[in-house]
């Protein structure tokens, strides 16, 4: 190395420390990247503390009457007899309460549990007079032990507020009733309905664009109106949505014309139907980009090998070039469905419902989904409903991931047979 | 449309016998453009049946065009445009009332990289056969293609795996059985050999010696040994001012390798360009 001609390249001595140099750049350089990649993920850990910090905590629970008092001759409420259940829902409840329960279904042909539930729903009547969030919950047990102690026939529990009976119950404006079930109902329909439209024509404008249309400047055109539209924002999906399927497809959307309509209120329009479809155009564009990406990634090869042994542009299509491409049609329909599922505003402007107990019953239901749940739950100003927010944030997150999960399996199915 | 004897499909088309002139393919005032550019002009040419016919010159002189103008692969180019009359049997296959695909269906073809089907290798013989709306023993069609192939004894024991797990020169085999699985009459061969290594290249020649017994085979190549090895004829193209492909020599290999007439030709095979 030191006899080396003279040259214009750093040589020796220099020609190392030159060599040091650009490594020690790349070395910043793969630091910077680390960084961000921190960031990220120190963002993701933010927001899923945050949320669960809403989620699980202790709550003070205070009973309007106490159960103690309600004893019978020395037999606790919890061992009552149904006769004595019915007594006490008499004695204590309104009368207009006892007339509307009765009308439901007769207090007298209730099963024991049944009652015994109502008396503490109506008669014991728990409330909470304080939450605190989970890091509280974890750092200041003391102080909150001894805010429990200063507040006589009061008690403390840690609780959860993702519970079975939270997913599994339907919107009610008791905090402790409330649960998602209508929700998540909604949110499922929507997306199904979304899925059903917008997979099978966004899949099919992708082939007709990528395979069949010729190079002309009516199809440039609509090929950069569609990458125009994946930007547009959902909010003006929404307005199209309202004009087109809530207003002018109402006979459709609403189920009149089928003569499907079970509830006359919901007959105008604001149905899962025309949010699915609302969503589906939301998401065309995003899926035919997507599907145009998988259908380009099958290899010219493949499908000169096709029509050279006689196929015609079909079959090359079908047994070929979709084959290929479901993995990637696959994985742009992740994206644009977990997308369509946290929609909130789009669903607000066609007239989501914001408070329904029903659980939707078809494509002409009314609903509400997880989103607008949230949303509506944040705006409240009792605090539990915060609470009740955030598990369904958990619920919302968990069915993304469910979703995604199942779409990723199928991916990796299709790629592992192609 | 081009009618033959195909009634029973184990038998191969022994072309010479059935009607149409005495060529296999007859080319002439074949003219192909891509968009205004013209990559071939006026070319001619008469393809003897069960022969192995090679063409050969530099790189850019349009002979790959040239192939593919005989199976109207060009089409899937969407900017080409061809001129001209190909005939086979007797039948322009540019005329209106020809369908490419039928084209296709008797004029097999093989291509430069190996491209068997992400499928196992029975469905790579097979689905041609299918789409083609084969109604024979499939596990024949199968068994006897693969043979044709030389690639029987490799795959006879793991016929459900994978196409692409096979080494390059066995899915060359494998696309060449994929071919004459649909018992074509003539089959295009686009340099062949130019992805794989000089063993599997010579077991593909001695494959193509085998083969022109029963088909008429055109290859592309680069490679002016394998043309004066395999081919019974040879034709040389070279690229004019205009940059457009046209033939300058065309007569049985031996001829043209030893007794060149043109002067460019003779350059071209002694190797002073190209």
């Amino acid at each position: 190395m030191n006899n080396t001609p003279a040259t214009d390249y750093p040589e020796g001595e220099d020609g190392g420390r030159y060599v040091r140099g650009r490594q020690r750049s790349g070395m910043i350089w793969s630091f910077v990247f680390f960084g961000a990649t921190m960031i990220g993920i120190v963002v993701l850990t933010a927001l899923l503390f945050n949320v669960a910090n809403a989620a699980f905590g202790f709550v003070l629970m205070k009973d309007k009457v106490q159960a103690a008092t309600l004893a019978v001759g020395g037999v606790p409420l919890a061992e009552l007899p149904k006769e004595a259940l019915v007594e006490i829902l008499q004695k204590k409840v309104s009368k207009g309460v006892v007339r509307r329960l009765e009308s439901e279904k007769p207090l007298a042909e209730r099963d024991r549990g049944e009652l015994y539930d109502l008396v503490l729903a109506r008669v014991v009547e728990p409330e909470m007079v304080k939450s605190w969030s989970l890091l509280d919950s974890l750092t200041k047990r003391s102080a909150i032990r001894a805010e429990a102690d200063a507040l006589p026939d009061s008690r403390l529990e840690f609780r959860s507020w993702l519970t079975l009976a939270f997913i599994t119950s339907p919107q009610s404006s008791n905090a402790e009733l409330a649960g998602v079930r209508t929700a998540i109902l909604g949110s499922l329909f929507t997306i199904l309905v979304t899925i059903l439209f917008a997979l099978p024509v966004g899949v099919g404008a992708a082939i007709y664009l990528e395979e069949y249309a010729k190079d002309t400047t009516l199809n440039r055109l609509i090929q950069t109106n569609i990458s125009n539209l994946a930007g547009v924002p959902s909010i003006i999906y929404g307005m199209l949505g309202l004009a087109v399927f809530v207003r002018m497809l109402e006979g459709i959307t609403s189920g009149r014309l089928f003569g499907a309509v079970t509830d006359p209120t919901t007959a105008n329009g604001r149905t899962i139907i025309s949010a699915g479809l609302t969503l589906g155009l939301l998401i065309l564009p995003l899926i035919i980009l997507n599907a145009q990406e998988a259908v380009r990634t099958v290899p010219r090869s493949l499908r000169q090998a096709s029509f050279g042994i006689g196929a015609t542009r079909w079959q090359t299509i079908w047994h070929h070039v979709l084959p290929g491409a479901i993995p990637g049609i696959l994985t742009g329909t992740i994206l644009a469905v977990s997308r369509a599922i946290g929609e909130t505003a789009p669903l607000v402007v066609i007239g989501a419902s914001t408070f329904i107990v029903q659980d939707p019953s078809g494509p002409f239901s009314k609903f509400t989904t997880l989103p607008i749940q949230i949303y509506q739950w944040t705006a409240r100003p009792q605090a539990e409903f915060r609470n009740l927010a955030a598990a369904a944030i958990l619920v919302l997150l968990a069915l993304l991931i469910t979703l995604n999960a199942t779409a990723v399996i199928l991916r990796n199915r299709y790629a592992r047979s192609a | 449309m081009f009618t033959m004897n195909q009634s029973d499909p184990t038998t191969h088309p022994q072309g010479g016998a059935t009607n149409g002139g005495k060529y296999a393919i007859e080319a002439s005032e074949l003219h192909v453009f891509y968009g205004a550019f013209r990559a071939v002009k006026d070319f001619e040419l008469n393809v003897e049946r069960q022969k192995i016919t090679a063409l050969i010159g530099s790189s850019g002189c349009g002979k790959s065009t040239v192939l593919r103008s005989f199976n109207r692969m060009n089409e899937l180019i969407p900017s080409a445009h061809i001129q001209g009359t190909v005939l086979f049997h007797g039948k322009n296959i540019y005329d209106a009332d020809v369908d490419p695909v039928e084209v296709r269906r008797h004029v097999g073809m093989v291509f430069q990289k190996p491209n068997p089907f992400p499928k196992s290798i029975y469905e790579n013989v097979s689905w041609g056969a299918r789409i083609n709306g084969f109604r024979g023993d499939m596990d024949a069609l199968v068994e006897g293609s693969l043979r044709q192939a030389a690639l029987w004894d490799d795959v006879k024991d793991k016929l459900q795996q994978s196409g692409l797990s096979l080494s390059g020169g066995q899915q060359q085999r494998l696309c060449i059985a994929r071919a004459i699985a649909i018992k074509p009459d003539i089959i295009l061969m686009d340099e062949p050999c130019s992805a794989l290594d000089p063993i599997a290249t010579l077991k593909i020649e001695d494959l193509m010696r085998e083969l022109s017994k029963l088909y008429t085979i055109i290859i592309v190549t680069h490679n002016m040994q394998q043309a004066s090895r395999v081919s019974d004829y040879t034709a040389f193209l070279n690229m004019a001012e205009d940059r457009a492909g046209y033939l300058v020599e065309y007569g049985p290999t031996y001829d043209l390798f030893t007794n060149p007439k043109n002067k460019l030709t003779e350059d071209y095979i002694t190797g002073r360009f190209g």
